[in-house]
């Protein structure tokens, strides 16, 4: 078997700000936009990491979903409950100071955890929960 | 049948509580209480604080202390603070309300906790680690003791 992780799907509610997120304040690439308006799929990724992506795309295309599932997605990403990433850097309060300079919100100032890692955490635009550690 | 506005509105509220949340994981070493939060999206008390808990399932007071207390867990557990100064590095003012709170969610009071708890965890794998130490949110703690060994 030879088998990587290609791509791992974030929803966004408003394509253009969840590009600003990841391509302005994270600095990942923009590899491929396909669709419009609110209907797009962007796929994203970190430069030094060109088989690992990221695809941001509109929850409410996904097909089969009845009205009242669209709904619940939508609340549960306005809530902040939905979608979750897990990045890691190697210099975390460089990354943090870096990140935090832009407008984003900030949901954890790097910390050591008592599970073994330190890390930080911000909330993109969509409110998916972003957490990023420290690679040690 | 809600109507599209509504849905709207709803969404925006949702994403406001959703704020009120995040600045409690980020701030709550401070000394946050629900009139500051409420003031923060411009809401009053008693609306962000029925508002918080139809959508989270616990009051916004609670979520907060819940979140000192786990932190407060884990200096505990390094073995190196005491109770009172464990206390106010993690926002709480009363040493006597963070006890009850502390016992209620973990089952028994800080001092014991720390007692028992101090260097336990180590060696143990941290996503083992994380579930077995985290506090039990709306529901209070059995007494049980953590076997961790």
């Amino acid at each position: 078997m030879d088998i990587t992780i290609h791509s791992s799907m974030l929803p966004h509610e408003d394509p253009e700000e969840s590009l600003t997120f990841y391509r302005d304040a994270l600095g990942f690439e923009v590899r491929l936009d396909v669709g419009g308006g609110k209907m797009r799929w962007i796929t994203v990724g970190p430069l030094n990491q060109p088989d690992t992506n990221i695809v941001l795309y509109p929850p409410s295309a996904t097909p089969g979903l009845t009205d009242d599932e669209r709904r619940l997605i939508a609340e549960m990403m306005a809530k902040g409950t939905y979608a979750q990433v897990n990045l890691a850097t190697k210099d975390l309060d460089g990354t943090f100071e870096r990140v935090q300079a832009g407008d984003v919100e900030v949901v954890q100032e790097p910390t050591e955890q008592p599970y073994g890692v330190r890390d930080c955490a911000f909330r993109d635009p969509a409110g998916n929960m972003v957490r990023i550690q420290e690679q040690r | 049948m809600t109507s599209a506005p509504d849905e709207a509105q709803r969404l925006r509220d949702l994403k406001l509580l959703r704020r009120v949340r995040d600045r409690m994981d980020r701030e709550y070493a401070q000394p946050l209480d629900v009139e500051a939060l409420a003031r923060g999206v411009n809401m009053s008390a008693g609306h962000l604080s029925r508002q918080f808990k139809l959508a989270y399932g616990e009051a916004p007071y609670s979520y907060l202390m819940t979140r000192r207390i786990e932190r407060a867990m884990a200096l505990l557990r390094r073995g190196d603070m005491s109770v009172t100064e464990v206390c106010f590095a993690v926002g709480c003012a009363s040493l006597g309300a963070f006890s009850t709170r502390f016992t209620e969610l973990v089952g028994m009071p800080p001092s014991i906790y720390r007692e028992q708890t101090a260097g336990a965890t180590a060696g143990l794998p941290s996503c083992v680690e994380k579930q077995v130490t985290k506090p039990i949110r709306n529901q209070e703690a059995p007494a049980v003791q953590l076997h961790l060994a």
